[in-house]
């Protein structure tokens, strides 16, 4: 090779910092690898593609440790370090902590309810599109330039589509996985629309030179240029499930297996919400005037739609107890969005950012806790129905306990110290940034909210219905599960700076 | 009175806090051998005596311990990092103000406690009972004790589901509407408060109520004051209750079980005027005073208007509740307080904590007699009960009687009990208003408060001679009169409201420099 060539060689040969992409592409890699195993697996030893599976997000959890030390970036541009597709920043980290994490839980209850459902789940895919979700949800918070940012989105979501609807001949999941995937089609070709305008009158992907060249783009374009920004968040509102994209979720997750609606509930929001703050925060902040509005009054419509749509639920109803968490995520996202506006109008957005972070980081561990609970209910009486906790104190002490702690904490009452120094977080953050009117529509919800949950609370404590059910042992993943999350949440009470101090250090 | 060193107190008050909360763990695990007792039932309600018993010691020991020579300055103070992130930090201490509040929780709570280890109220299991009977201890006391602005919120939060199980599960008829109607009304309330305590933390860059004590508003411009004021202010009044946010009280009382009347009325009222005195007045002294006027006059409305809800109850064939009647006669008592706070004067302030004490002692015992009233006859109705001459206690029940028109004419405010000087104290506040307070319209405030007192002169006494006199025929059934638990959980009632009608100065002295202190710019 002459000399010449070298320099070339290198500038075209990117190098690439693998121990930063670790993470996403562990999931991905243990996910093919169990897709192909599937192959060569016997039907009596299927459980074993799911304990890899397990192990497999396990690893990729633990990879995130190495990473701890500093930023890193990959995939730059050469010649400019500043322009780079992926960053492990402490945001990134965080985010992914939270996917990889919400995944493994879920990953635990389908273990249980893959073995419940005797072959009606196809091992295999489940597994492999489990993984691959988890892998782009991952790559998500890291991607710094809108393409990869789309990629991941879709990486996210499409495997998400056929995990819901994937049990076969339920007439009722595949109308659950088609309403999900023509809303999510058509907000992801707004956004890409979105995506095309800003990248004509910008010229570039990358978020971080956005940020520098929209702020003075050709009086011609401004126009093309607000469109372009409304429209690509159109496309995460979706993600978050936010009004008026959220008419999907009650009956998606009804309808899918209940650990993919435990998984979208957290891992799906988690998406949503860090690409907004990617697209709003670090492209797009010098049109705060444009964004922080609009999300304000997206958060304020989200929560009291979820919190309506949740008061609803008649506590007979098939399902009821799924709808129920379903309509609250809703109006959490509500929440997790109120930060986010803040961070227009504050002069410390970052702070703002971590509220959100904070907040997800609470309500990831507390609902995932929620819906293993409800998947250990689920297993003895199938129907779901909110009527059907009832009296569950006098059958299964401890799970009672640990449901109405979760639920206290979603409502953000003592003794469940976390959810209420979240909330104060988000209050604050609102406050803080002078949207006083945003932070009594939330007080209001708040509220409206506790009713529902404590209704709900109150009824694990009443007396059981008559003929005792005869107990049934609780399976080792379930367990798993629920100690997990418990042990979080708990752990979290007594030191609820574990995770507010995302909230009071710069993230990016 | 006597040297405790300060370590010890530090513990003890910690110890007050945090104990009823382990106490409340350790009842949901069965009991250890050794102290099984005669059944898990009595083994758990045993166990609530000794756990608010031993609270109340330390109550006591820290009472003693507390250097009477300096109320105004804050003692057995801890001060630990607890969330940097948003700034909270476990700050505790006791002063003037707090004390008595401290002490008088205490009681009640092991009194209610006694009270429940003889009579176990019907519902479900007392396990659950004793343990959210402690947590309510818990979270009151811890909202007596702190010094930060979020640990008072989440104090006064954690007091919410365990009122709300006591309610819903051990009351009487109604109880999930009104245990309903009180977490939704002061859940509103304590969420708009949090939207005040952050806008005075944000903007003064402090959660420490001693710090921003200090600063004495100094830091927060006018207008802030005055938003936070009307935040915090709406939180604390629903609490209170204020008229006319008091609609979940007589509901909450006439449900609850006696035990949990008594300390809705005894204690947890008392979080909201104490908010109004250890956060309002001396953080955001500009902005109370724009509101002081209105306080007040809401403050004489609820005298006002309790007190003629009481007379209508009491009127013959208005099958007027007997609990309802003290709820509202609570309304009254509470808008005293209120009036005392809104003058902004130590005199007022002072007449205000007097008068909320006092409040605890005499309703408390209320509450119990006519609980007693109702396990004995089966009902509360003053028409059933006093038929057509009235219910006779007096003759069926002497004993019981007696206490009866005793609590009565302590509440009506009679010189030489408890219930007089805290009103009077408060009307001399009206008299002579802060600066800066329109004297004529504070005047007209204190006389129709005086008039107020007159009304509940009134229904108080109508009560007496419906419940206490009456003709006993021979077909009337003889009514076993007061039990021994019942003269040990009422006895301390009792004298202490006898002690502070006769010896006012125990109190006045320790919560006067407090007040003085905090009036002319917070605590040392």
């Amino acid at each position: 090779m002459s000399a010449l060539a070298q320099p070339l060689a290198a500038s075209l040969v990117q190098s690439v910092d693998w121990l930063a992409v670790a993470p996403p592409t562990v999931a991905a890699v243990v996910g093919l690898a169990v897709l192909v195993a599937d192959l060569f697996v016997g039907g009596r030893r299927k459980a074993l593609l799911g304990w890899a599976s397990v192990a497999g997000l396990a690893a990729a959890l633990l990879l995130l440790l190495p990473l701890l030390d500093g930023d890193r970036a990959t995939f730059c541009l050469t010649g400019d370090t500043h322009a780079c597709s992926y960053v492990a920043d402490p945001f990134t980290l965080v985010i992914q902590f939270l996917v990889l994490g919400g995944a493994l839980v879920a990953a635990l209850l389908s273990v249980t309810a893959l073995k419940d459902a005797d072959r009606g789940l196809p091992e295999g895919e489940y597994w492999f599109l489990l993984l691959s979700s988890a892998a782009g949800a991952a790559l998500l918070p890291a991607s710094r330039d809108l393409a990869t940012l789309i990629v991941a989105l879709e990486v996210a979501s499409l495997p998400a589509f056929a995990l819901v609807g994937l049990r076969h001949g339920d007439r009722r999941s595949s109308e659950a996985a088609l309403k999900f995937f023509l809303s999510s089609v058509t907000a992801t070709a707004v956004s890409l629309m979105g995506i095309s305008f800003v990248y004509a009158s910008t010229g570039t992907l990358y978020l971080n030179r956005i940020a520098d060249r929209v702020q003075d783009v050709d009086g011609q374009l401004t126009t093309l240029v607000h469109t372009g920004v409304v429209l690509t968040l159109v496309g995460f509102a979706f993600k978050t499930a936010a009004v008026p994209f959220h008419f999907w979720v009650p009956d998606t997750y009804v309808g899918a297996p209940l650990p993919i609606a435990a998984y979208l509930s957290v891992v799906g929001k988690a998406v949503g919400f860090s690409g907004l703050i990617l697209v709003t925060v670090v492209a797009l902040p010098s049109y705060a005037d444009v964004w922080g509005p609009a999300l304000a009054a997206l958060a304020a419509l989200t929560m009291t739609a979820g919190n309506a749509g949740a008061l609803r639920q008649r506590a007979t109803r098939a399902y009821s107890a799924v709808r129920l968490l379903a309509w609250s995520s809703v109006g959490q996202a509500g929440y997790l969005l109120v930060p986010i506006a803040a961070a227009a109008y504050s002069d410390d957005p970052e702070r703002s950012i971590g509220s959100t972070v904070a907040y997800a980081l609470m309500y990831a561990a507390v609902n995932l806790g929620a819906f293993a609970v409800a998947a250990l209910v689920g297993r003895t009486k199938p129907r779901n129905r909110l009527s059907d906790y009832r009296g569950l104190y006098a059958s299964r002490p401890l799970t009672a306990l640990l449901l109405a702690f979760f639920l206290l904490c979603l409502a953000g009452l003592p003794p469940g110290i976390i959810g209420l120094f979240a909330k104060v977080t988000v209050f604050s953050a609102a406050v803080d940034a002078g949207l006083g009117w945003l932070a009594v529509i939330m007080a209001v919800n708040v509220v409206v909210a506790l009713y529902y949950y404590l209704q709900w609370t109150a009824l694990l404590f009443r007396a059981a219905p008559e003929g005792e059910p005869r107990r049934h042992p609780a399976p080792v993943p379930l367990t798993a599960a629920i100690a997990v999350t418990a042990v979080l949440a708990v752990a979290l009470s007594g030191a609820p700076q574990l995770v507010l101090r995302f909230a009071d250090t710069g993230l990016f | 009175m006597i040297d405790i060193n300060e370590s010890v107190m530090q513990f003890l008050l910690a110890f007050v806090v945090v104990g009823p909360l382990l106490g409340a763990a350790a009842a949901l695990l069965p009991a250890p051998p050794g102290l099984k007792g005669k059944s898990p039932e009595q083994a758990v309600l045993r166990h609530g005596v000794t756990v608010t018993g031993a609270v109340l010691i330390a109550a006591i020991v820290l009472a003693l311990g507390f250097d009477h020579d300096h109320p105004s300055r804050m003692q057995a103070t801890t001060d630990i990092r607890w969330i940097p992130a948003l700034d909270v930090r476990i700050h505790l201490g006791i002063d003037g103000i707090s004390l008595p509040l401290l002490v008088l929780t205490a009681l009640l709570t092991f009194l209610c406690a006694l009270y429940t280890y003889f009579k176990t109220p019907p519902g479900p299991t007392p396990t659950a009972f004793v343990a959210l009977l402690l947590v309510l201890e818990s979270g009151t006391l811890a909202s007596f004790a702190v010094l930060d602005l979020l640990l008072f919120f989440l104090a006064f939060e954690m007091v919410l589901v365990p009122m709300y199980f006591l309610i819903a599960r051990w009351g009487g008829e109604g109880r999930a509407e009104a245990a309903w109607k009180f977490i939704l009304y002061t859940l509103l309330g304590s969420v708009v408060m949090l939207l005040g305590l952050l806008l005075i933390g944000l903007r003064a860059g402090t959660f420490d109520m001693m710090a921003l004590a200090t600063d004495n508003g100094r830091s927060l411009t006018t207008s802030v004051q005055v938003i936070a004021v009307l935040a915090v202010g709406i939180g604390l009044a629903v609490k209170t209750p204020m008229w006319p946010l008091h609609s979940w009280l007589p509901d909450a009382h006439t449900a609850a079980p006696t035990v949990g009347s008594v300390l809705l009325a005894g204690v947890l009222l008392k979080m909201g005027t104490y908010g109004f005195v250890r956060i309002l007045l001396p953080i955001a002294p500009d902005g109370f005073r724009t509101f002081a006027p209105y306080l007040a006059a809401f403050a004489v409305v609820g005298i006002i208007y309790g007190s003629l809800a009481c007379l209508a109850l009491a009127r013959r064939g208005a099958k007027g509740d007997l609990k309802r009647l003290i709820a509202y006669s609570s309304v009254g008592h509470m808008g005293f307080v209120l009036l005392g706070i809104a003058t902004m004067t130590p005199t007022g302030v002072n007449g205000a904590l007097f008068a909320n004490i006092a409040h605890g002692l005499i309703t408390g015992l209320l509450f119990f007699l006519v609980g007693a009233l109702k396990d004995r006859t089966g009902s509360t109705d003053l028409d059933t009960l006093a038929q057509r001459t009235g219910a006779a206690l007096y003759g069926r029940a002497p004993r019981l009687g007696g206490l009866l028109a005793f609590g009565a004419i302590a509440s009506l405010g009679l010189p030489g009990l408890a219930g007089f000087w805290g009103e009077m104290l408060a009307l001399f506040g009206a008299f002579d208003p802060g600066t800066g307070l329109s004297r004529p319209a504070f005047l007209t405030f204190m006389a129709v408060a005086a008039f107020g007192t007159l009304l509940t002169a009134a229904y108080m006494l109508i009560v007496v001679r419906r419940v206490c006199m009456g003709a006993t025929g021979e077909d009337t059934p003889h009514l076993p009169d007061v039990r021994r638990y019942e003269f040990a959980a009422w006895t301390p009632l009792v004298a202490l409201t006898v002690v502070a009608g006769l010896w006012p100065k125990a109190l006045l002295g320790l919560t006067d420099p407090a007040v003085q202190q905090l009036l002319a710019g917070g605590p040392r």
